[in-house]
């Protein structure tokens, strides 16, 4: 928003400060949740509220206990392993698959487009609690629910349209002549994909793969009716202590979460100025 | 030429296809096909054949109207049918099915099982009636008959609050077991809310991230951003946190006496719990009329002070409110022995509660498609308007407005279908008052086990979703949803 | 390179999903938390310390035992060998045949005086594929510091003139309609005939009606114990060895009113379908597990009775706090002046009725 010029009415500046504090409070609204729970989780005291020792900053208010206690109790410590291991293998698989197809679905001729589009998305689109349910019971028939495979390859198909859809932006400004380009020069259909296509798209990959890699990451839904207790995830462990052991040591776990989302949100952020810039699509 | 032409096309549909398929057939083993194989539970009804296939067959000929039992043959098919389906134990799953539409029949079948298998010849009926005196009750056969098909509506017709009575016409429920409709309506209500919140929320923010200079607004999206890209249980956790009764926000309240005020001025427009009427300060009540009171009054003595509300009552009404604002003091001494000095606020773990966190969680979702439409509206637009008389307002409402309504209608259906559909959040800050169908479809899966209504009512919201997709879908277009 | 990625991936996701099996490996379903540690303690360490070649793997599904081992049983693939499951879930999944029957007298340890095992755990053999463990019970704590005179009756939970202030009641309708209707006046014994009415039925939701705006719901074990403990409801109820590790290990100012608890079992059942030899271990498992010492061990850790009358005599001290436990049994004569064992056979019937009618009263 340009400064107000200097002619501008008192009631326009009266008008200009309210805006602003409203956009501030609503800002705060945005960002204060999450803040919050970070200087509760060096609580002494198991309790989700501030003490009075906090407010005065006296060092004994505060303690590390829930951190240790997130580091060694053994359901935690199991849930992050857990969902290490998931939420990448789920991820590998969309990120490849969805890749494949967004190529495919960015060609000029593709028959019946916008029913497989369709169906590509509606992982998406379906209530989880739908989703969930209906995996729960078909998987339960191929023998697969309650084990990693099973909860792999649901993460999977719900990360996909992300990566589909990210890998699409990116294939909108692609310039088609460069492949046939690479052709005329005489590379086949894989080395021009390898060459050319693939480092053009790749950030517009990354950031679907990291989208894929947040979905699983962060369900619990699908993952409280496909797993079983061995496959308990992060969220889920939380999800379970918030219903039933109020402790601050889920607000040492989602501290380290928000840590770990302000990483992950700074690598899209820089993935997509770049993106933009190699395509020309900004002034960068 | 032609040929040539076309073959070429054919090759590129083809490769296009080739790289499309595999996650096209992922998809449908994975996502498809389970969720297709689920609803169809919603009218799948073959237990009752493939249990009691004679019973079936011998009831064909029965009229339900009668009201007449059925004849022997009838006694004598269930009787086979029982003692088969006892060896193989499945007389209770039939019989589970069959309770969902007329409560007993599960017992019925379970304890005529067993002593069915010592029947060995008939007549029947007597015996079966012997055994238990629900076989001659007409309405157990006529709900067998109803429910006889392979097919059945049942599940629906329960997931609308709706059964077939004995004559197989369909009928509301009795009043005090409705509960679907109402389930329905308040999780649309309450997404409706949401959706209108993120809207208020996510407008000012949006225009203002379009109009700043690229560089302030970039840093300023980080800010929409960043709750995006954080955990969902950390932000509910989060809202559990500030929001519960011995929460910050309830603390900062107390610590700084805001409490009170705005308990008063809360207290007007609704009507508060009588227990903590004593501590409130009695003159506003007063003020607010006679009227009020005896609403308070009026709840009975459901809460430990309404003795109090009924107290000021009868002072006013015999002496006056002068009277009644003597023993302001009194009674809020009273009131405070209780312990309602300090009163808190019910913030979550009720409908409150679920649309503060959803309205959080999901305003990202309203602010992006609002963004990129609005960074498409030249700023030229509104500064013409202007040069042309009009006055700010008018300059916001006729011209800038008007041009930012397709990102509110994306992001509006967006945010509602993701609402509608939210089960976690309402879980876990939800309360009684703060579920939705999600949750209820859950419970079904889990709890009681009556996996048809769940996919009846999985049917239902699924088909709200998809018109709303195909809204989506007419207004943006699914290629173009942006992310991040 | 990403075909390469991929096919590596679901290369190792299949070799992580079909573990070989251990033969020795027994999967054994609780309900997690310090139930499953005190099982852990009283039978599993023991058992395996006896038995070198078996390993007992923990699974935390008993919640959701009844849905799933419909879904392994749907599919023909059960995976669990031995579940831990309440009374009404256990007479559920016999009669629908996914239990396995037991012969009493057959599998299980007869007392150390002999007595068989039927007459041992006597009238607590509710189902036949059902192995009783502990008596627990469903009943009240209360804020010691929030009320004016320690609450006698679980009457009092219906009166807010003297009890004024929150109460945290299960969110499921079995149970609280019980309590409504003895402190309605109902007799104690009549109470399910009076359920069998409409008019009961309406009886009973009205008694609850008069509570309704003061009650706060719960659907997890916990959520009582946390209240109270932060001053949020002045009673609630709850199961009696939640309140007992409040009152005794956390030192919280609460009280136990026993005053018409509802008893409960808990037990053990053999899901159906599993081979022979499969079956024959886990029977070996059994018979050690629910004998006299055992049950009476498993009262060192938690203060749920144990279900066979031998084991009484046995019930010791707490082990870490040292404190008898035979007072805090939900059995103890003490406590037990009034109980109510929930009728079970009443309950499968009218459960989906009664639910219905409660998740519409809850609503309106």
């Amino acid at each position: 928003m340009a400064a107000l010029p200097p002619y501008a009415t008192t009631g326009e500046r009266i008008w200009r400060f309210t805006f602003n504090v409203i956009c501030v409070a609503i800002f705060f609204f945005l960002v204060f949740p999450i803040l919050v729970v970070i200087p509760l989780s060096f609580n002494a005291v198991p309790f989700f509220t501030f003490t009075k020792e906090m407010l005065a900053f006296d060092p004994a208010g505060y303690s590390l206990q829930w951190y240790e206690d997130f580091l060694t109790n053994s359901d935690w410590t199991r849930a992050v392993r857990n969902s290490l291991f998931i939420a990448p293998m789920a991820t590998i698989l969309s990120t490849a698959l969805g890749t494949l197809a967004a190529i495919g679905l960015s060609q000029s001729h593709v028959p019946f487009k916008g029913m497989i589009m369709a169906i590509l998305i509606s992982p998406m689109i379906v209530p989880l609690i739908i989703s969930a349910a209906g995996m729960y019971f078909f998987y339960s028939d191929m023998g697969i629910q309650g084990t990693y495979l099973g909860v792999i390859l649901a993460h999977a198909v719900l990360g996909t349209p992300f990566v589909i859809i990210t890998v699409t932006a990116t294939l909108v400004g692609f310039d088609k002549s460069l492949t046939r380009a690479a052709a005329n020069l005489g590379a086949g259909p894989v080395e021009t994909f390898r060459r050319v296509q693939m480092p053009l798209i790749l950030p517009g990959v990354i950031s679907g793969a990291l989208f894929a890699f947040i979905t699983s990451f962060d369900e619990v839904v699908v993952v409280l009716f496909v797993g079983a207790q061995q496959q308990k995830t992060l969220p889920w462990q939380m999800f379970t202590g918030l219903r039933e052991q109020i402790s601050p040591t889920i607000l040492a776990a989602a501290t380290i979460l928000v840590l770990f989302s302000i990483l992950l949100l700074t690598t899209v952020e820089l993935l997509r100025r770049r993106s933009e810039r190699i395509r020309g699509l900004s002034p960068g | 030429m032609k040929r040539k032409l076309a073959k070429a096309l054919f090759r590129q549909k083809m490769r296009a296809l080739m790289l499309i398929a595999p996650l096209l057939i992922f998809v449908l083993v994975t996502f498809i096909a389970p969720i297709g194989s689920m609803l169809s539970r919603s009218v799948d009804n073959s237990i009752v054949v493939e249990i009691l296939p004679r019973t079936v067959e011998a009831l064909q000929d029965w009229d339900s109207a009668a009201e007449e039992l059925p004849g022997e043959a009838v006694f004598a098919a269930i009787a086979v049918d029982l003692k088969e389906a006892a060896e193989a134990k499945l007389h209770t799953r039939v019989g589970s099915r069959l309770n969902y539409e007329q409560p007993g029949i599960a017992s019925l079948f379970r304890k005529s099982a067993r002593k069915v298998r010592k029947l060995e010849s008939g007549p029947y009926k007597e015996a079966l009636i012997e055994i238990n005196e629900d076989w001659a009750d007409p309405e157990v056969w006529a709900t067998l008959k109803t429910f006889s098909g392979s097919y059945t509506d049942g599940y629906f017709l329960a997931s609308a609050d709706l059964k077939r009575d004995a004559e197989g016409d369909i009928a509301q429920k009795p009043s005090d077991e409705r509960i679907y409709i109402t389930l329905f309506w308040r999780t649309m209500v309450m997404s409706l809310t949401i959706t209108l919140m993120t809207l208020l929320l996510g407008y000012p923010i949006a225009y203002l991230l379009a109009t700043l200079p690229m560089r302030t607004s970039n840093l300023l999206l980080i800010l929409v951003l960043l709750p995006f890209w954080t955990s969902l249980l950390v932000r509910t956790s989060a809202w559990i946190v500030l929001l519960q009764q011995q929460g910050v926000v309830n603390d900062f309240l107390v610590f700084s006496g805001l409490n009170s005020a705005l308990y008063n001025m809360i207290s007007i427009f609704t009507v508060p719990n009588v227990s903590s009427l004593c501590s409130t300060d009695i003159s506003q009540i007063l003020n607010a009329g006679p009227r009020f009171l005896d609403v308070m009054a009026a709840r009975g003595p459901d809460a430990a002070l309404s003795t109090c509300a009924r107290d000021i009552l009868g002072v006013y009404q015999s002496g006056g409110a002068e009277a009644a604002m003597a023993r302001t003091g009194e009674l809020q001494a009273a009131g405070e022995t209780w312990g309602y000095g300090d009163e808190r606020f019910a913030m979550i773990f009720n409908q409150t509660g679920t649309i503060v966190a959803m309205t959080h969680i999901l305003l990202p979702f309203m602010i992006m498609p609002l963004y990129s439409v609005m960074q498409t509206v030249p700023q030229s637009f509104v500064r013409a308007a202007k040069s042309l008389g009009a006055s700010n307002w008018t300059a916001f409402w006729r011209v800038y407005f008007p041009n930012t309504v397709p990102g509110i209608g994306a992001g509006a259906i967006l945010v509602f279908i993701l609402s509608i559909g939210y089960y976690i959040t309402p879980a876990l800050v939800g309360g009684t008052s703060g579920v939705f169908i999600s949750n209820r479809i859950a419970f079904h899966i889990s709890s009681s086990l009556n996996w048809g209504l769940a996919a009846a009512l999985g049917v239902l919201l699924l088909v709200v979703v998809l018109l709303l997709y195909w809204a989506y879908d007419k207004i943006v277009g699914i290629d173009n949803v942006k992310l991040g | 390179m990403l075909k390469k990625l991929s096919a590596i991936a679901l290369l190792g996701v299949a070799c992580i999903a079909t573990p070989a099996l251990a033969e020795t490996e027994m999967v054994i379903v609780s309900w997690g938390g310090a139930y499953s540690a005190s099982q852990q303690n009283a039978y599993h360490d023991p058992y395996m310390a006896a038995n070198p070649d078996v390993k007992i793997v923990n699974d935390e599904s008993s919640a959701e035992a009844v849905a799933k081992l419909r879904a392994m049983n749907e599919a023909g693939n059960v995976t669990w060998d031995l579940v831990d499951v309440v009374a009404s879930d256990a007479i559920r999944l016999c009669d629908e045949g996914l239990a396995l029957e037991i012969d009493f007298d057959k599998d299980l340890a007869a007392a150390p005086d002999g007595t068989p095992a039927t007459e041992d755990f006597g009238e607590l053999i509710v189902s036949d594929c059902f192995i009783p463990q502990i008596v627990y019970s469903t009943t009240f704590g209360y804020r010691t510091d929030m009320v004016s005179e320690a609450p006698t009756s679980v009457c009092d939970v219906f009166d807010l003139e003297k009890f004024p202030g929150k109460r945290s009641l299960e969110k499921r309708v079995i149970n609280n309609v019980e309590w409504a209707l003895i402190c309605d006046g109902v007799d104690p014994a009549e109470v399910y005939n009076v359920l069998d009415t409409e008019e009961g039925v309406a009886r009973a939701f009205a008694k609850l009606d008069t509570i309704k705006d003061e009650v706060v719901w719960w659907s997890a074990g916990a959520e009582t114990p946390q209240r109270l403990a932060d001053g949020e409801v002045v009673m609630g109820s709850t199961y009696n060895g939640r309140l007992f590790a409040l009152i005794e290990e956390q030192k919280q100012p609460v009280g136990m009113l026993w005053d018409w608890q509802i008893f409960d079992l808990d037990g053990w059942v053999i899901p159906a379908g599993l081979p022979e030899e499969r079956v024959a271990k886990i029977k070996d498992y059994l018979n050690f597990a629910t004998d006299t010492q055992r049950l009476a061990d498993q009262a060192k850790y938690i203060s749920y009775g144990p279900a066979r009358k031998s084991s009484a005599p046995l019930v010791g001290k707490h082990s870490t706090l040292g404190i008898e436990m035979a007072p805090h049994m939900p059995t103890d004569p003490n406590n037990a002046k009034t109980t109510l064992l929930y009728n079970y056979e009443w309950w499968a019937d009218n459960r989906d009725d009664l639910d219905a009618k409660f998740q519409a009263w809850l609503a309106n």
